[in-house]
């Protein structure tokens, strides 16, 4: 009897919290047409710096027409996951080009770029085993990590010293506890440019360190992949390492392939494992033949044109340069990066104001045709958040002029909106 | 084990549970292998329901229990033998092996682990993993491939198999086709948007189309408003963490997919399984829930969260929804129902569970599906009221975090959903869903009257063939690619270890031809490899069965 009393008073929370009608998530820009180089965000048409379409490929004709014959022979969909007739030739094609393409063994490729990494650290890390990482880890390598159940050590970002404080301390550990440490897996998990501040990892003394330690290494490339390098195979090409020293490098395909999906690259020894393991691979359907037809396409272009590469990066020191010096904003991020961060110097007090502040300066800037946006980041649940900031991306498209033309218009925007 | 006693109440009592045994549900309880016998459900309530909700899990008699553990044994007894062969050198090692250089790093792989893949699925592999080369409709072509050392690696002759019939693929309505009429529009769209988005939905990569796509899901369900991710996968894994916490608790089918299990995980709060689809286990622990609270403080909880699927894809069960929803209403829990399965492919109209039990889907709070399978295309949607999808599109991980659907993909969703609804002018939506029901029930049946053992509802598209021994599992899939058909079969660890089966999905581009074929080769391969378990072969006199199920009121 008491129980039913019990059962009638209780009153659970609402499912789901009220959200402020003014939130600006609520309020987001919708894009009419292709996101390309000229874009028209909510009827207005502006310059491009806001997606990460790095070597233009969004709008290439001849990745179109690759997407076109694929669709005409498979249609969209593959109905199945790869387990179960959902492997199509494009599908092993595809693998086989990445691998040779980043001069690896094998490839294995994952229809959404945030389940790539976010399935990949599971499969080889599990509970009880220990992986050290990097405090600006982008979201995806977070959830990874609490999939995995694994014992997480952060240490401070790009910081090899403290890298190496915690490693030694592990060594101590260890040899209090031979019998386990010979079962626990280590592995340290960076990326080769940081999305959340646009640094480069010094993949060189993290070589060194996992030697010394005997750590293996995975390595994040969503950004660099297609970006560094002489030919855009990414950082390992960018400080001539031998690509077998890495253990793991993932990358998403949505950024300079300019397609939707995932891959992994590395040894037979370690990419094979996740075909049974990873769940984002066995659980899941397989990568819609088109978009693997037009990542085909667009690794030949990138193989045909290595001197993008070159220009890309003569954009970005070209927009670095000119941003800097502009009151009240500083550029944080390399001078080679495509995906820059333009943070307050000063911030006002609260996160809330500041984000404010910064709408402000890029609603100025698309009123006047650059089409910018703010990084978005979900508060509550990042382990270290990163400040509020303005997004820039710089892709081969855009001409001097325009770069130009971005730079002046920041430093206006910043002088209206911040004096 | 309590499998032998259980089966053994089949063979003694045999009349008497003859028909018990038909109608209501024993199923083995993966957890404990205990079966509890005969559970009365679904009669008692007959209110609720408004047409007859009939499943069936028969077990099978005790000697294929038997020598299905004498297979395992045979098995595992040459994997160690094997293995030890090749630790001391007398065979050749043929897998990829560690770097010299990291030979003294921590292993990365323990042996034991491996030594299931190893030894017994290494020698079937070539059941899984076939490509193919040709658009996933009814019927496919394969690319021939071969071994030459008993399935370490492969190799492509450069032959494909033509037009083998397609019973694995999720193709339910049809819609994997290349039809350039039917895939006009998405043809133009390609065309216009390319292949990518680049962006995520909260900074640059909202498109109007996504809107477009949106709106149509939420008119197509019934609901408010929806929103609609590029994976179907990730939908589930990103936003059960978004929408239920710590202190919350999760009360989550047994046999629930691993997307779901996944996201439950990642979200913090307390899980507790309930037996598959029991009502009586579910409603225990939503009284226990409430009444003792949070394990060690015993406060109350935070809000109760009941994760069910539409239909199951390893059991071709269906929700027992109407109680789920009265149990829902009756302890204030809230339901989140993900019908990967089951959107387009039951129901009058195409709608899912919910229609097909009548009810309306306010009853649902969270109602989540894919488009992967009905609609052929790829990617994922949740919907339900405003203030839900609101608070998704400011708090999903994948709103903040994960790039946007492809506009093509969207395209394709857009002509499909319009098609079933009826908007473009044609009937061509609702004959594809009486064709899907049709091709299910006539499937079911002569199945049954074969005398194979299937799981499931009778309305359900996935009919899982049950095969148990581990041996049959290679020879049937064999042989039925021989015979020009592409099955799809599953073991361990996608179902207990006992009960490996081959699932069928039932597509309404099938045509009866296509199914005579792949009944006839059914046939014919039962009595081959003795497949013909069931002892209770429906007989052609349905009114006899109908009268039976009345009789167990008692």
């Amino acid at each position: 009897q008491e129980k039913e009393e019990l059962i009638e008073e209780w009153q659970p929370e609402p499912l789901v919290p009220p959200v402020p009608k003014d939130h600006p998530a609520l309020n987001y820009n919708i894009v009419s047409g292709p996101p390309t180089h000229i874009i028209t965000v909510n009827g207005k048409e502006c310059i491009n710096f806001a997606s990460f379409n790095f070597l233009g490929l969004l709008n290439n004709e001849k990745v179109k027409s690759a997407a076109q014959a694929s669709l005409k022979k498979y249609g969209v969909g593959t109905c199945g996951p790869r387990g179960f007739y959902g492997t199509f030739d494009v599908h092993l094609e595809l693998e086989e080009r990445l691998a040779k393409f980043m001069r690896t063994e094998e490839a294995i490729i994952y229809s959404y770029g945030f389940a790539t990494i976010a399935s990949a650290i599971p499969a080889y890390s599990k509970r009880g085993d220990i992986v050290f990482v990097d405090e600006a880890a982008c979201f995806a390598i977070q959830k990874g990590l609490q999939a995995s159940r694994s014992n997480i050590k952060l240490f401070k970002h790009n910081d090899m010293a403290d890298l190496e404080r915690l490693l030694k301390e592990q060594e101590t550990e260890d040899q209090k506890n031979p019998r386990k440490a010979r079962v626990t897996r280590r592995f340290i998990v960076v990326e080769g440019l940081y999305m959340n501040t646009g640094d480069i990892c010094p993949l060189p003394e993290l070589i060194k360190l996992k030697y010394k330690y005997k750590v293996r290494i995975f390595l994040e490339e969503s950004l660099s992949f297609g970006v560094l390098g002489e030919h855009g195979r990414g950082i390992t090409e960018h400080f001539g390492i031998n690509i077998d020293d890495i253990d793991l490098i993932t990358a998403n395909m949505e950024n300079s392939l300019a397609s939707i999906g995932g891959f992994c690259c590395g040894r037979s020894f370690i990419i094979d494992h996740q075909r049974l393991s990873g769940q984002g691979y066995c659980f899941s359907a397989s990568l819609p033949p088109l978009l693997a037809a037009a990542a085909i396409e667009a690794l030949n272009i990138m193989e045909d044109n290595p001197d993008i590469f070159q220009t890309l990066r003569a954009k970005c020191e070209r927009i670095h340069k000119a941003l800097q010096g502009i009151s009240g904003l500083k550029v944080v991020g390399e001078s080679f990066s495509p995906a820059l961060h333009l943070q307050l110097e000063e911030s006002c007090g609260s996160r809330e104001n500041d984000v404010k502040l910064l709408k402000r300066v890029v609603d100025y800037c698309m009123n006047s045709g650059i089409a910018l946006t703010q990084a978005c980041y979900l508060e509550k649940e990042e382990k270290c958040l990163p400040p509020p900031s303005i997004r820039v991306v710089i892709t081969v498209e855009q001409t001097e002029q325009e770069l130009d033309k971005a730079a002046s218009l920041l430093k206006e925007a910043a002088q209206s909106v911040l004096n | 084990m309590a499998n032998p006693s259980a089966v053994c109440n089949g063979h003694l009592h045999h009349h008497h549970h003859q028909k018990q045994n038909n109608l209501l549900k024993s199923g083995i309880s993966k957890k404990n292998g205990i079966t509890k016998g005969m559970t009365k459900n679904g009669v008692s309530n007959g209110t609720l329901y408004k047409k007859t909700f009939i499943e069936h899990f028969e077990q099978a008699p005790m000697y294929v229990a038997v020598f299905t553990f004498v297979g395992f044994a045979v098995g595992t007894i040459f994997g160690y033998l094997r293995d030890f062969m090749r630790a001391w050198g007398l065979e050749k090692r043929n897998i990829a092996a560690e770097r010299e250089q990291q030979k003294d790093f921590v292993p990365l792989y323990q042996d034991f682990e491996n030594f299931y893949t190893r030894n017994l699925y290494l020698r079937i592999r070539d059941n899984w993993n076939r490509p193919i080369c040709s658009v996933p409709g009814p019927q496919f072509d394969l690319m021939e491939r071969v071994t030459d050392d008993y399935n370490w690696t492969f190799r492509f002759t450069g032959r494909t198999i033509k037009n083998v019939i397609n019973m694995g693929s999720y193709n339910y309505l049809g819609f994997a086709e290349t039809d350039v009429n039917a895939l006009k529009t998405v043809t133009i769209e390609l065309e216009k948007y390319g292949t990518g988005v680049c962006s995520t939905r909260q900074e640059m990569g909202t498109l109007d189309k996504h809107v477009e796509l949106e709106k149509l899901v939420a008119k197509f369900l019934g609901v408010e408003d929806a929103m609609v991710f590029g994976m179907g996968f990730a939908t589930n894994s990103m936003n059960i963490p978004a929408l239920v916490g710590k202190g919350c608790l999760i009360l989550s089918d047994e046999l629930n997919h691993t997307s779901l299990v996944l996201g439950a995980r990642l979200s913090g709060a307390t899980i507790r399984i309930f037996k598959h689809n029991n009502m009586q286990s579910l409603e225990t622990l939503l009284r226990d829930a409430i009444v003792y609270g949070q394990p060690r403080t015993h406060r109350a909880w935070r809000k109760i969260v009941i994760l069910v699927e539409g239909i199951y894809s390893m059991e071709g069960s269906i929700v027992r929804l109407p109680e789920i929803v009265s149990l829902k209403n009756k302890y204030k829990a809230y339901l989140y129902l993900d019908e990967a399965h089951s959107i387009g492919a039951v129901g009058a109209t195409g709608r899912g569970v919910v229609e097909y039990f009548g009810m309306s889907p306010d009853d649902v709070d969270v109602l989540m599906g894919t488009f992967t399978k009905s609609f052929g295309a790829a990617g994922g949607y949740i919907a339900g009221r405003k203030d839900l999808v609101d608070f998704l599109r400011t708090h999903s991980h994948s709103a903040v975090y994960a790039t946007s659907m492809c506009p093509t993909i969207a395209e394709q969703i857009i002509r499909a959903m319009k098609c079933l609804m009826g908007l473009d002018g044609t009937a061509q939506g609702l004959q594809r869903v009486r064709q899907l029901e049709k091709n299910t029930r006539y499937f079911r049946r002569k199945l049954h009257e074969m005398g194979f053992i299937i799981y499931g509802n009778d309305d359900s598209p996935v009919v899982p063939l049950l095969l148990y021994m581990p041996g049959k599992i290679a020879a049937f899939a064999r042989r039925m690619l021989e015979k020009n058909i592409g099955v799809v079969v599953v073991g361990f660890p996608a179902t207990p270890i006992t009960e490996s089966r081959a699932r069928f999905c039932v597509s309404a581009a099938h045509t009866r031809e296509m199914l005579d074929t792949v009944l006839n080769a059914l046939d014919e391969l039962g009595d081959f490899l003795h497949l013909k378990y069931s002892r209770y072969s429906k007989s052609s006199h349905p009114e006899l069965y109908e009268e039976s199920r009345l009789e167990l009121e008692d």
